[in-house]
C-alpha cells in the first residue's frame, strides 16, 4: 500500500516478493556503483582536462587492454545479475501443489473472482466513495476518501478478494473483453489477463492484512479505476468464510433456480 | 558546366519536380477516402478514394514519364544507375519484411496459439478452464469455429499449376533478358509478352480459386485464423502479382518503343527483380500455406 | 567533374519559393523542412504532454475526462516518436550526410522530397482524428488489441497515417543507404566515415527491416476490425499476444532507431570539444552494429508479464542484458575521449555531456527492467515511463539539440548566442530531471502508467513532476527563439570551421553552406577527416 513520499519498492509480504525485492536492490546498487565510477571518471576529466586550465590534448585514440577489460567486467557483472534472477523466475513459475485455486477474470472495469471447486463467485469494483469523488469536476476532495487511518482514494473496492495466509494459492487469470493485468505490489508480481487464454501465478501470504493494487494494463477509459483489494486472513477464518459464502451461494442458486456460475453480467447488474 | 551532355563523370542532380507533392496529396486522398469507406461514409469516402486513385495514377505516369525521358535522353550515368538499383533492392527487401509479418502470424498461429488453445504445452489451463473439448489441429478456425465448417484447397491441384506457371514465367523473363542483352528485339518482345500472359493466367486461376473457396468451400477471410492467414498471404501476394504484371506490361510497351539498350536497361532489371521476388514469395506460400 | 543540374544554367541559382520548398530536390532544403516539421511536432506533442501533466498535477479529475486523457497519452507518443524524433534525425541526416561524405546531394533527390511531403499529410490525418466523433486513438501508442479495436471512427485513419509514416521512413532510409554506399567522394572509405554517418547507415537498415513489419501488424488490426479476420481473437484460433510479438519486433528496433543516430551525434561533438580524436573508432562502429543486431532478438522484454513460457522469458532476459555490453563500450569510449583532452564547454558540448550522463541513467533503468522478476513489479508503472523518457528526452532529444547547436552556424552562417544556449541547457537539465526523476519513485511505490488519476500517496512527486514538465516546456521556447534568431541571420558571422577542434569535410565548406556543395568531389585529406582513427 503506497505511502506518501515512498521512494522505493516495498519488500512485500511473501517469500517471493522478498526475493524480488532483493534482486531489485541488488541491481539497483550495481547500477549505482557503476554510475558512480563512470560519472566520477567523467567528472574528473571535466574538471581536470579543460582547456582553460591549459590542458594539452593527448594524441592516442585507442587502448586494446582497456577495451578488453571494460568488455569483460560488465559481462561478469551481468552474469552476477542473471543468476539470482533465473532462480527467482524458476521459483515463481512453479504453480504446482497449490491448496486453493482462484479464477480471476478482468472485465471493463471490474474483477470477477471465482473460488474453483466452490460456488463462491463475485465481482469486485471501485468503492462508491472513490467513484463519486473521481468524477470530472465532482468538487469532492480525494483526501476525504478514507478507510480507517488510510487514504484509500481509488484503492478500495466493494468486495475484496479474501485469501488465507500461509497457504499456496494458485491463480488462473483471464479476461473477458480486453487485456487487463492483475497486480498487487506486495505480492511481488503482476500478471496479464488475456481474453481467451489463462495465465497462471501463485502466492503464499505470510501476514494477515489488507493489500491494495490496481489494474496494470491499459483497458479503456476506466483503466485507472479498477483497483484490487486482497484481504488476507488466517486459514481457519478463511475456511469459515468460504464455507459460509459457499452455503449462501448454493442457497441463492436454488432459490433463484439459476446456476450460480451463470453469466457474469447477470451478477453485475 | 551547364551543358547537358551525358558525361559519365558528372553527378546528376535532377531538377525539382511537382510529382512528389502531387503523390503525397494523392496518397492522402486515397487512404483518407478508404478510411471513410471503412467507417461506412460512402458519400465522402467514394469520391475521395477515386480522386486519390486518379491522382496517384497521374503522378506515377508523370513521374515515371519524366524519369524515362531523362533516361532516354541519356542524362543518367552509371552512378545514377547504381543508386536506382540500390533503391530497388532495398525496396524489395522492405517488401520481404512486410510478408514476413504475415508469415510470422501464420507460424505463430500454427505452432503456438492453436496448440495452446487445445491444451498443449503451456496451454493446459487455458484449455481446461476456457475451451474444454477443443482439439488442436491445423487448419483450424479456433475453438468457436469462427466462420463455420470449411473445406480446403488441395495443394496438388490449382496451386501446383500456379506454381508451375510462375516458375515458367521466371524462365521466360530470363530468356527475354538474355534476348535484350543479345540485342535481339523480336525475341525480347515475344518472351516478355509470354511472361505478361503467364502473369495474367496466374491471376485468372487465383481468382477462380478464390471464387471456388468462397462459393463452394465456405473458406473465407472470416474462417478463423486459417482463413485469415490464408487469404491475407495469398491476397497480398496476388496484389503483388497484379502490380508486377502491370509493370511487365509497361516494360513491354517500352520495349516496343525501342527503349532500353543492351547494357543499360535498369527499368527492365528492376521489374525483373520484382517479378523474381514475387516468385520466391509464392514458393514459400505454396510450401507453408498449401503443402504443409 | 561537375554537378549536372539539368535546366539550371547557374548551379548556385536559387529557385523561387514554391519551386524551392515544395518541388525541391536540394538535400539542405529538404533537411531544413524536416527539422522545422520536427520542431513543430515537438511542440504539438509537448503540448499534449502538458495536458497530461496538468491533469496529473493533483489527485482528482479536474481538466479532462479519462477518454480524452488516454487520447492524449496515445497521440503524444505517436507524435513525439514519428513526428518529432525520427524526422529530426532524418533532417540531420539529410543536411549532414552529403556534407560529411563529400557528396553533392542525396542519391535519389526527388524521392527524398516525397519522403518528406508524405509526413505533413500523415500527421494531418492523425491529428484530425482528435476532432472526430469518438475522438482519437485511446489505446496507447502500442495499439494493443482487443482494446484498440474498440476505437471509434478514428481507427482506420490512425492506421493509414501509420502506413504513410512507414512509407516515408522506408523511402528516407533507402535514400540514406544509397547515398552512403554510392556517393562517397573518392578516398572516403567506409572505415573513414564519420561515426554519425555510420550510425545512420545502420539505422537505415533497421528502418527498412522493421517499418514494414509495423505496417503488417496494423494491417492485421484493420482486417480484424473490418474484414472479419481472427488474427488476434482466441475464439478463432488467434491470440491477442500475437499482435504484441509482431508489434515489438518492430518496436524494440524502433527505440534503437531513435538512439543510434544520437550516439552518432555525440560521437561527433565530444571529440570536437575535447580536441582529441574519438577513442576506439572501430569499436564504436562494431558496437553500433552489435546493438542493431541484438535489437532483433530482444523484443519480448516488453511482454514479460503476458505469460510466456519460462524458456522464452529467460532467453529474452539474457539477450536484453547483453545490449548493456556494446552500449557500455560506447559510454566508456566517450569518457576516454574526454580523458586527457583539452575540453571547452560550449552549448553543444554541454548537451552532449548531459546526454552521456542522463542516457546512461536511462540505460541503467532499462537494464533493471530487463531482469524478469523485477520487471514483474516495474512493468506498466511510472518506472517504465521514467526509463524511456530518460533515454528518449534526455537521450534522443538532447542529442538533437546538441546537434542543432553544433551545426546551426554551418546551416545559418551565424553564431547563436552562447549565453542563451547555456541558459537553455541548464534550465532544460534542471527541469527535465525534476520532471522525470521522481517518476522512478512513483513507479516503485506502485503507480501504474496510463492512469488519469491516482491515490493521495502519489501526489507530492506528481506535483514535482508536473512543475518540471511545465518548466521544461517553457525552456524550449528559449530554444525556438535561438533557432529563429539564427535562421534569420542575426548574430556574429561564423567561420567555415566554426569550432576550433572541429574536423571533417562539413567544416571545409563555407558557413552558411552554399546551396550546392561538393559539385566536384573533394580530395580527401586524412588529417581533416572527422575524428575517426584513420591509422588502423
Ligand atoms: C531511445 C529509446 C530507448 C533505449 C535506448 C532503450 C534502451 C534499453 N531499454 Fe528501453 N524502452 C524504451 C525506449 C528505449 N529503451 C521505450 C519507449 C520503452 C517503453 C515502451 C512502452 O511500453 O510504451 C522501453 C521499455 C523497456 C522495457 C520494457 C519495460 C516494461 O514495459 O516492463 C525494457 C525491459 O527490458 C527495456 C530495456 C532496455 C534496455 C536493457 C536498454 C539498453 O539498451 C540500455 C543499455 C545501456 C546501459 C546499460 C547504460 C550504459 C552501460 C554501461 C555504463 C556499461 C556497464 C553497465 C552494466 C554492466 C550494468 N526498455
Ligand atoms: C520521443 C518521445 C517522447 C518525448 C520527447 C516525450 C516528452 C514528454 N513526455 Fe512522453 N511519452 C512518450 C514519448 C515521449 N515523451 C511515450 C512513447 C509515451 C508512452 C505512451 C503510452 O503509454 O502509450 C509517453 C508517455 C508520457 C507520459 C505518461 C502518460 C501516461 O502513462 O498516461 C507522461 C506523463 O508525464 C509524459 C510526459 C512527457 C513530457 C512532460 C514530455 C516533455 O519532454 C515535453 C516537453 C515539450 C514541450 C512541453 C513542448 C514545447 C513547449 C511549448 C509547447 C510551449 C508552451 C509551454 C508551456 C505553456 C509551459 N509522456
Ligand atoms: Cu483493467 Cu486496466
Ligand atoms: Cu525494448
Amino acid at each position: 500500500n503506497p505511502e506518501p513520499w515512498q521512494l522505493n519498492m516495498s519488500p512485500g509480504v511473501t517469500e517471493t516478493s522478498r526475493m524480488v525485492y532483493d534482486i531489485h536492490m541488488l541491481i539497483l546498487w550495481i547500477c549505482v556503483v557503476i554510475g558512480v565510477l563512470v560519472f566520477g571518471a567523467m567528472g574528473y576529466a571535466i574538471l581536470k582536462f579543460r582547456k582553460s586550465k591549459g590542458a594539452v590534448p593527448a594524441k592516442w585514440s585507442h587502448n586494446t587492454t582497456a577495451e578488453i577489460i571494460w568488455t569483460v567486467i560488465p559481462v561478469l557483472i551481468l552474469v552476477g545479475m542473471a543468476w539470482p534472477a533465473t532462480n527467482t523466475l524458476i521459483h515463481m513459475a512453479d504453480t504446482d501443489d497449490a491448496e486453493l485455486t482462484v479464477k480471476i477474470t478482468g472485465y471493463q472495469w471490474l474483477w470477477r473472482y471465482e473460488y474453483v471447486g466452490t460456488d463462491v463467485n463475485f465481482v469486485s469494483k471501485l468503492d462508491r466513495d472513490s467513484d463519486r469523488t473521481r468524477m470530472l469536476g465532482s468538487g469532492l476532495n480525494p483526501a476525504d476518501v478514507r478507510t480507517g487511518d488510510q487514504n484509500t482514494y481509488l484503492l478500495n473496492v466493494d468486495n475484496p478478494l479474501v485469501l488465507p495466509t500461509g497457504t499456496k494459492v494458485r491463480f488462473v487469470i483471464t479476461a473477458n473483453d480486453v487485456i487487463h493485468a492483475w497486480w498487487v505490489p506486495v505480492l511481488g508480481w503482476k500478471q496479464d489477463a488475456i481474453p481467451g487464454f489463462i495465465n497462471e501465478a501463485w502466492t503464499r501470504i505470510d501476514t494477515p492484512g489488507t493489500y491494495r493494487g490496481q489494474c496494470a494494463e491499459l483497458c479503456g477509459k476506466d483503466h485507472g479505476f479498477m483497483p484490487i483489494v486482497v484481504e488476507a486472513v488466517p486459514r481457519e477464518q478463511f475456511d469459515a468464510w468460504l464455507a459460509q459464502k459457499d452455503a449462501e451461494a448454493k442457497a441463492a442458486a436454488t432459490a433463484a433456480n439459476v446456476p450460480a456460475t451463470g453469466d457474469a453480467l447477470a451478477v453485475v447488474q | 558546366m551547364a551543358n547537358h551532355a551525358p558525361d559519365q563523370n558528372i553527378y546528376y542532380v535532377p531538377h525539382g519536380s511537382k510529382w512528389p507533392l502531387v503523390g503525397s496529396i494523392g496518397l492522402f486522398l486515397l487512404v483518407g477516402g478508404f478510411a471513410n469507406l471503412m467507417n461506412g461514409n460512402r458519400t465522402l469516402g467514394l469520391p475521395m478514394t477515386l480522386a486519390g486513385v486518379a491522382i496517384m495514377l497521374v503522378m506515377l505516369y508523370g513521374w515515371f514519364g519524366n524519369v524515362i525521358t531523362e533516361s532516354v535522353r541519356g542524362f543518367y550515368n552509371r552512378q545514377v544507375g547504381t543508386s536506382f538499383r540500390m533503391g530497388m533492392i532495398w525496396f524489395i527487401f522492405s517488401e520481404v519484411m512486410f510478408f514476413a509479418a504475415f508469415f510470422g502470424a501464420l507460424f505463430y498461429a500454427r505452432m503456438l496459439s492453436v496448440p495452446w488453445l487445445g491444451g498443449e504445452g503451456d496451454g493446459v489451463a487455458t484449455n481446461a478452464f476456457l475451451w474444454q473439448g477443443f482439439e488442436p489441429a491445423w487448419p483450424s478456425n479456433g475453438p468457436q469455429s469462427i466462420g463455420g465448417e470449411f473445406g480446403l484447397i488441395p495443394a496438388w491441384s490449382v496451386p501446383l499449376l500456379n506454381t508451375l506457371i510462375l516458375l515458367t514465367s521466371g524462365v521466360t523473363l530470363t530468356i527475354a533478358h538474355h534476348a535484350l542483352k543479345a540485342g535481339n528485339r523480336a525475341q525480347l518482345l515475344i518472351w516478355l509478352g509470354v511472361t505478361v500472359l503467364l502473369g495474367c493466367v496466374f491471376l485468372f486461376y487465383q481468382a477462380e480459386e478464390y471464387i471456388h473457396a468462397y462459393r463452394d468451400l465456405n473458406l473465407t477471410l472470416g474462417s478463423g485464423v486459417y482463413g485469415s492467414t490464408f487469404f491475407m498471404l495469398t491476397g497480398f501476394h496476388g496484389l503483388h502479382v497484379t502490380l508486377g504484371t502491370i509493370m511487365l506490361a509497361v516494360i513491354w510497351f517500352r520495349c516496343l518503343k525501342g527503349h532500353f539498350t543492351k547494357d543499360d536497361h535498369f527499368g527492365f532489371e528492376a521489374v525483373a527483380w520484382y517479378w523474381h521476388f514475387v516468385d520466391v514469395v509464392w514458393l514459400a506460400l505454396f510450401l507453408f500455406v498449401y503443402v504443409l | 567533374m561537375a554537378t549536372h543540374a539539368a535546366h539550371h544554367d547557374d548551379h548556385d541559382h536559387k529557385p523561387g519559393f514554391v519551386d524551392r520548398w515544395f518541388f525541391g530536390t536540394n538535400h539542405k532544403d529538404i533537411g531544413t523542412l524536416y527539422l522545422l516539421f520536427s520542431l513543430l511536432m515537438f511542440f504539438i506533442g509537448g503540448s499534449m504532454a502538458l495536458i497530461i501533466r496538468a491533469e496529473l498535477f493533483i489527485p482528482g479529475m479536474q481538466i479532462v475526462n479519462p477518454e480524452f486523457f488516454n487520447q492524449m497519452t496515445t497521440v503524444h507518443a505517436l507524435v513525439m516518436i514519428f513526428g518529432a524524433v525520427m524526422p529530426a534525425f532524418v533532417g540531420l541526416g539529410n543536411w549532414m550526410i552529403p556534407l560529411m561524405i563529400g557528396a553533392p546531394d542525396m542519391a535519389l533527390p526527388r524521392m527524398n522530397n516525397w519522403s518528406f511531403w508524405i509526413l505533413p499529410f500523415a500527421f494531418l490525418m492523425l491529428l484530425s482524428t482528435l476532432f472526430m466523433d469518438g475522438g482519437g486513438p485511446a489505446g496507447g501508442w502500442t495499439l494493443y488489441p482487443p482494446l484498440s479495436l474498440q476505437g471509434g471512427n478514428s481507427m482506420p485513419f490512425v492506421i493509414f497515417a501509420i502506413h504513410m509514416m512507414g512509407i516515408s521512413s522506408i523511402m528516407g532510409a533507402i535514400n540514406i543507404i544509397a547515398t552512403i554506399l554510392n556517393l562517397r567522394a573518392p578516398g572516403m572509405d567506409l572505415l573513414k566515415m564519420p561515426v554519425f554517418v555510420w550510425t545512420w547507415l545502420i539505422t537505415a537498415f533497421l528502418l527498412i527491416a522493421v517499418m514494414p513489419v509495423l505496417a503488417g501488424a496494423v494491417t492485421m488490426l484493420l482486417t480484424d476490425k473490418f474484414f472479419l479476420t481472427s488474427f488476434f481473437n482466441a475464439a478463432g484460433g488467434g491470440d491477442p499476444v500475437m499482435y504484441q510479438h509482431i508489434f515489438w519486433f518492430f518496436g524494440h528496433p524502433e527505440v534503437y532507431i531513435m538512439i543510434l543516430p544520437a550516439f552518432g551525434v555525440v560521437s561527433e561533438i565530444i571529440p570536437t570539444f575535447a580536441r582529441k580524436p574519438l577513442f576506439g573508432y572501430q569499436a564504436m562502429v562494431y558496437a553500433t552494429a552489435s546493438i542493431a543486431f541484438l535489437s532483433f532478438i530482444v523484443w519480448a522484454h516488453h511482454m514479460f508479464t503476458v505469460g510466456m513460457p519460462l524458456g522464452g522469458e529467460l532467453f529474452f532476459m539474457y539477450a536484453t542484458m547483453l545490449i548493456a555490453i556494446p552500449t557500455g563500450v560506447k559510454v566508456f569510449n566517450w569518457v576516454s575521449t574526454m580523458w586527457k583532452g583539452s575540453m571547452t564547454f560550449e552549448t553543444p558540448m554541454l548537451f552532449a555531456l548531459g546526454f552521456v550522463v542522463m542516457f546512461t541513467i536511462g540505460g541503467f533503468s532499462g537494464l533493471m527492467l530487463a531482469i524478469v522478476p523485477a520487471d514483474f513489479q516495474y512493468h506498466d508503472t511510472y518506472f517504465v515511463v521514467a526509463h524511456f523518457h530518460y533515454v528518449l528526452v534526455t537521450g534522443a532529444v538532447f542529442s538533437i539539440m546538441a546537434a542543432a547547436y553544433y551545426w546551426l552556424p554551418k546551416w545559418t552562417g551565424v553564431m547563436y548566442s552562447e549565453t542563451l544556449g547555456k541558459w537553455h541547457f541548464w534550465l532544460s537539465t534542471f527541469f527535465v530531471n525534476l520532471l522525470f526523476f521522481p517518476q522512478h519513485f512513483l513507479g516503485l511505490a506502485g503507480m501504474p502508467r496510463r492512469i488519469p488519476d491516482y491515490n493521495i500517496a502519489f501526489s507530492d512527486f506528481n506535483m514535482w513532476s508536473s512543475i518540471g514538465g511545465f518548466g521544461f516546456g517553457l525552456s524550449q521556447l528559449l530554444f525556438a527563439w535561438i533557432v529563429i534568431k539564427s535562421a534569420r541571420g542575426h548574430g556574429p558571422r561564423a567561420t567555415a570551421q566554426v569550432w576550433e577542434g572541429a574536423k571533417g569535410l562539413e567544416w571545409t565548406v563555407p558557413s552558411p553552406a552554399p546551396h550546392h556543395t561538393f559539385t566536384t568531389p573533394p580530395v580527401i585529406d586524412d588529417r581533416v577527416l572527422a575524428h575517426g582513427d584513420v591509422t588502423h
